[in-house]
């Protein structure tokens, strides 16, 4: 095979590699403290990880979006595979010593990845190839169950681990495909209902509110008998026994639960990261404290500085400025991949598309919310800024994929030689 | 799935508005925190911190198989400050020399805690005495800054006993911390023994608590949304030692023999007793060794830190003869009743020169038993010949001379012994060797090979159970070890090595002297020689590795004593001793469970 002419986005490209530039930045900057932690040189595998990001991208692009699609089923049978792996004792790590991290998948000793994030990637091309097939959107639950069922798996095996952060992003994802592939809102809403009844239900007045708009979502969508009765029956179960339940157990269970969904939340210690993190952020004001000069991250008060919390280093050290701009960049970056969703020239690579996009929007949204207490402490990454390999290589291998889904598609953008 | 054009645009403007309504919600959201309430959160970041406090936890409770601790805590005292800069640190310390007494090295290691971890308070002491502690209380409001906390503190109270397995803790080094996950600077970790063997396991977890300070690093209250954490104790650790055995031993040693031993239960491999002469008191090492006395300790030259029961490697001398009929039996070289061709007249003539036996007298013609019981080299060195040197160094490699036992303790030595025939001689004598003569030398444990105590412990635990192998183990983790067996023999014959052991410890044997009334001893001397000389007279390695009863072997015991002047046969009076210790007490308690 000779070289072919491919168009490259390069707009895609200069968002993908403005935001690695100034996560690496970031990266080196929190390592930088006045005592010796294990983000001193982390800046250094980052690199590492960020290079051979950049080559599997290109090795990507290069593979038609036919090939990609036809790859879909093994890639995914493999990723549920390794995520059963990390399950095995021995295998996955979080014993011993390090039972703060967990879903590492360990052989001999040497940690060789995280699949839950390329876990992340196998299920929107999944998705994809699944609700490309059906000739209409879905019109009632029943339809969606090949979607459903191609999320649950992934779903349960990393709840198992168990990792709430990531679990909210194949919801995330899983949403945001459906609305991609037509499905009506009304129905995504009925779907979602049963936790939002689970999360209003501390509040009577409200969660009545709700129930009434429920109500009217079911006569006005008419989905069937059966399903409006299974919506509705659920969302009484979870909104009044939800609270029920948790009203009676004892604080320190609550806690237990919440550590059980999350394990790297500390609930007892997470109020003072979230304080430290919100006054890193809140003292950067507009221009911040100067680039690797931040107090707080200096003296080591963020928690996770380099991974979870490196967005609190931005605000601390560049303030309201740099924490506009990476923002804007994210906002460029989303835009664009909208822009390879609709021009794509079928029905999968267009999924595809919007799939990648929602997964990094529940992330930064996630991510960045937790910094100023917005979201709940889960531990979920930054893509391009925080340290960690198998994310760092996901992300790329997703900008891999876009890259050809819009070379591919309509509407020529710059056209490159490749 | 509908991918009508008008359909896409429509709904690519629905997650436009929904991304840009995110980015500029979160937007907003910074702009509140960093430019709208920008002043209370510097003034917050400036001044007022939390700072942690760190609450240690205790350590886990080291027991002996009697539920007698033999690693406790106590409670300390451990004095800190909280900073602001390292000149007011240096102020503050100057100023508390004045109140109390400080040495140049507290003060300087002060300085280095601070500058490695600035979050949590510098330890000044952390260790200090009521007395300083009351000192300190009455000037209190001279030190603002000062925290006084109760520390557990490590102890072992059988002391210089229990020195050479139960290690000790101090506080981590800046290699371990960046080794170990998890720690922090001025933690305590175990740093020998058992305590750094099973750090993962005796650490407790950390507790903090939550203190505010004010621009001068003053606590001025508990900060309300936080809430401490506890510390959690460790579980405590179970282990096999028998710590009156362990300090009965202790006893028999007093301060001027050199040496090291090692008890074991042959059927679970549970190590009742680990002994190094001359002892260490570890309880000088917690939170950090006195110079003084770590000095004193070098200048020994008995070596006290270096463990004769595990790190120590000597040759092994006639102990060893047991590998060697065990190996010649194995490939039916020789049979019990057998004799050599040659009977001993007190030497043997091999490749031009006189190998002596030990006794001048000669044994005469001995079979195999006899030659144990006797010890005769004579005997020894022509088995030795027949099996040549490829099939002794493959059976000695067999019966676990060349590894590691693989005791929980992370001190111990790999003992030394050829693994391969002829690389291992080729590269040890590259001007050329003979095979007759290692062997010779080799068929009674002299030579290229040197064990420590601890693994002739564990060769002597299979021969007392027919061959069958445990690892030796000090913690109780499970009630037995994972057994191996290191070699095959008929019954008859197994019978006849433990007869003849037996027989070395009844009259006519090497250790005759070493019986005791009423109990069924088996066992073998060992003299070696060390090449040190005293009084114009060569030194020895005196040996001695046995069980009892011989019937239904309930103790190993190994003993060398080091650089001594008689032999074997004293040791094994020795080793009688410690094992009708074990045997009298377990008999006793065995009554009592029955009353």
């Amino acid at each position: 095979m000779g070289l072919r002419r491919v168009n490259v986005d390069v707009p895609l490209m200069i968002a993908a590699v403005a935001l690695s530039a100034f996560g690496l930045a970031m990266v080196f900057s929190a390592g930088q403290t006045e005592v010796r932690t294990a983000a001193t040189n982390a800046y250094r595998a980052q690199t590492v990880w960020l290079i051979a990001g950049v080559i599997l991208a290109y090795a990507v692009s290069r593979a038609s979006v036919r090939l990609i699609e036809w790859m879909a089923v093994p890639i995914y049978a493999f990723s549920i595979l390794l995520l059963v792996l990390v399950l095995i004792p021995g295998l996955g790590s979080g014993a011993g010593t390090a039972s703060s991290v967990h879903g590492w998948l360990t052989i001999g000793g040497k940690r060789l990845g995280q699949p839950s994030e390329f876990a992340k990637l196998a299920v929107v091309l999944m998705l994809a190839r699944v609700l490309a097939q059906n000739r209409s959107p879905a019109k009632s639950m029943v339809e969606l169950w090949k979607p459903i069922l191609v999320v649950a798996v992934p779903f349960l095996l990393i709840f198992k681990q168990p990792d709430l952060g990531t679990d909210i992003v194949f919801v995330g994802i899983f949403f945001a495909m459906l609305f991609w592939s037509g499905v009506h809102w009304q129905l995504l809403v009925l779907l979602a209902s049963p936790v939002v009844s689970l999360i209003l239900g501390f509040d009577p007045k409200v969660w009545g509110a709700w129930f009434v708009v429920l109500i009217a979502l079911v006569v006005w969508y008419k989905p069937f008998f059966s399903e409006g009765v299974f919506i509705v029956g659920a969302n009484v179960v979870t909104g009044i026994l939800g609270p029920l339940i948790w009203d009676h157990v004892k604080p320190y269970q609550q806690n237990r639960l919440l550590v059980f969904l999350d394990p790297s939340v500390d609930p007892r210690g997470s109020g003072y990261h979230v304080i430290q993190s919100q006054v890193a952020i809140g003292s950067g004001g507009w221009l911040g404290r100067g680039y690797l000069e931040g107090p707080q991250k200096r003296l080591a008060f963020l928690p996770e500085q380099y991974t979870d919390f490196i967005f609190a280093v931005v605000g601390e050290e560049l303030g309201f400025i740099g924490v506009a701009l990476a923002l804007m960049l994210f906002l460029f970056l989303f835009l664009r991949v909208i822009r390879v969703a609709e021009r794509a020239n079928d029905s999968f690579g267009s999924l595809v598309a919007f799939g990648l996009l929602a997964s990094w929007f529940t992330h930064v949204l996630e991510n960045v919310g937790m910094t100023l207490n917005l979201m709940p402490i889960t531990g979920i990454p930054l893509p391009f800024f925080s340290y960690g390999g198998s994310f760092m290589l996901s992300c790329w291998i997703a900008i891999g994929v876009l890259i050809r889904v819009s070379g591919e598609g309509r509407g020529k953008t710059g056209q490159l030689l490749v | 799935m509908s991918f009508h054009p008008n359909d896409v645009i429509r709904r690519g403007r629905v997650a436009t508005v929904i991304v840009c309504g995110t980015l500029v919600f979160l937007l907003s959201a910074f702009f509140r925190t960093q430019i709208i309430r920008n002043d209370l959160y510097m003034l917050q970041s400036q001044g007022n911190r939390l700072r942690q406090v760190p609450l240690p936890a205790a350590r886990g409770v080291i027991f002996d198989r009697k539920g007698q601790p033999i690693a406790d805590n106590v409670i300390g005292y451990s004095v800190a400050l909280f900073p602001q800069s390292e000149d007011t640190l240096r102020a503050t310390l100057t100023r508390l020399r004045a109140t109390i007494e400080l040495t140049n090295k507290q003060f300087e290691s002060a300085i280095t805690r601070f500058r490695r971890d600035r979050s949590r308070p510098t330890v000044i002491i952390p260790d200090a005495s009521f007395d300083v502690i009351s000192v300190l209380e009455e000037h209190r409001l001279d030190f603002p800054t000062l925290i006084i906390q109760s520390a557990p503190k490590r102890i072992y109270p059988a002391g210089k006993a229990v020195g050479a397995f139960v290690g000790y803790t101090a506080e981590i080094s800046d290699n371990e911390l960046s080794n170990f996950e998890g720690y922090k600077p001025g933690q305590q970790i175990g740093k020998q023994g058992l305590e750094k063997q099973y750090e993962s396991v005796l650490r407790g977890k950390e507790g903090i608590q939550y203190v505010e300070v004010d621009a001068k690093n003053r606590p001025v209250g508990r900060s309300t949304p936080i809430n401490d954490l506890k510390p959690e104790a460790a579980p405590p650790l179970q282990t096999n030692i028998d710590l009156d055995l362990q300090t009965y031993i202790h006893s028999l040693f007093g301060d001027s023999i050199t040496g090291g031993v090692v008890a074991m239960d042959p059927k679970t491999g549970g190590v009742l007793a680990l002994y190094s002469a001359p002892a260490v008191d570890y309880n000088r090492w917690v939170g950090g060794v006195s110079n003084a006395y770590y000095d004193s300790l070098k200048a020994d030259p008995r070596q006290p830190m270096y463990n004769k029961a595990v790190q120590g490697t000597y040759p092994p001398g006639s102990t060893w003869k047991v590998a060697t009929a065990i190996v010649g039996l194995e490939n039916n070289v020789v049979n019990f009743k057998d004799h050599m061709p040659e009977a001993c007249r007190g030497f043997y003539y091999y490749g031009n020169r006189p190998w002596k036996c030990w006794e001048k007298r000669g044994h005469g013609s001995l079979d195999l038993g006899n030659a144990i019981e006797k010890s005769c080299d004579v005997f020894f060195y022509q088995l030795g010949l027949k099996l040549q040197l490829t099939r002794l160094v493959a059976g000695g490699v067999g019966l676990g001379f060349l590894g590691k036992t693989g005791i929980d303790l992370p001190e111990e030595r790999k003992p030394s012994f050829p693994d391969k025939v002829p690389e291992y001689f080729n590269a040890k004598f590259p001007r050329g060797w003979t095979q007759g003569s290692i062997a010779v030398n080799m068929s009674i444990g002299q030579g290229e090979n040197a064990q420590t105590v601890l693994n002739m412990a564990r060769f002597y635990s299979a021969v007392a159970m027919d061959g069958l192998s445990r690892r030796p183990q000090i913690a109780r983790i499970a009630d037995t070890t994972q057994a191996t067996r290191l070699y095959t023999l008929p019954p008859d014959q197994l019978k006849m090595i433990r007869d003849a052991l037996a027989g070395v410890v009844s009259t006519g044997g090497t250790a005759a002297g070493a019986q005791i009334q009423g109990l069924q001893l088996a066992g073998k001397t060992g003299t070696a020689q060390s090449g040190n000389f005293k009084d114009g007279k060569e030194l020895n390695h005196a040996w001695f590795v046995g069980f009892a009863p011989a019937n239904d072997p309930k103790i190993v015991v190994a003993i060398v004593l080091d650089n001594v002047s008689f032999h074997g046969s004293v040791t094994a009076r020795m080793a009688t001793a410690i094992m009708a210790r074990y045997l009298h007490s377990v008999v006793v308690s065995k009554v009592e469970t029955e009353g």
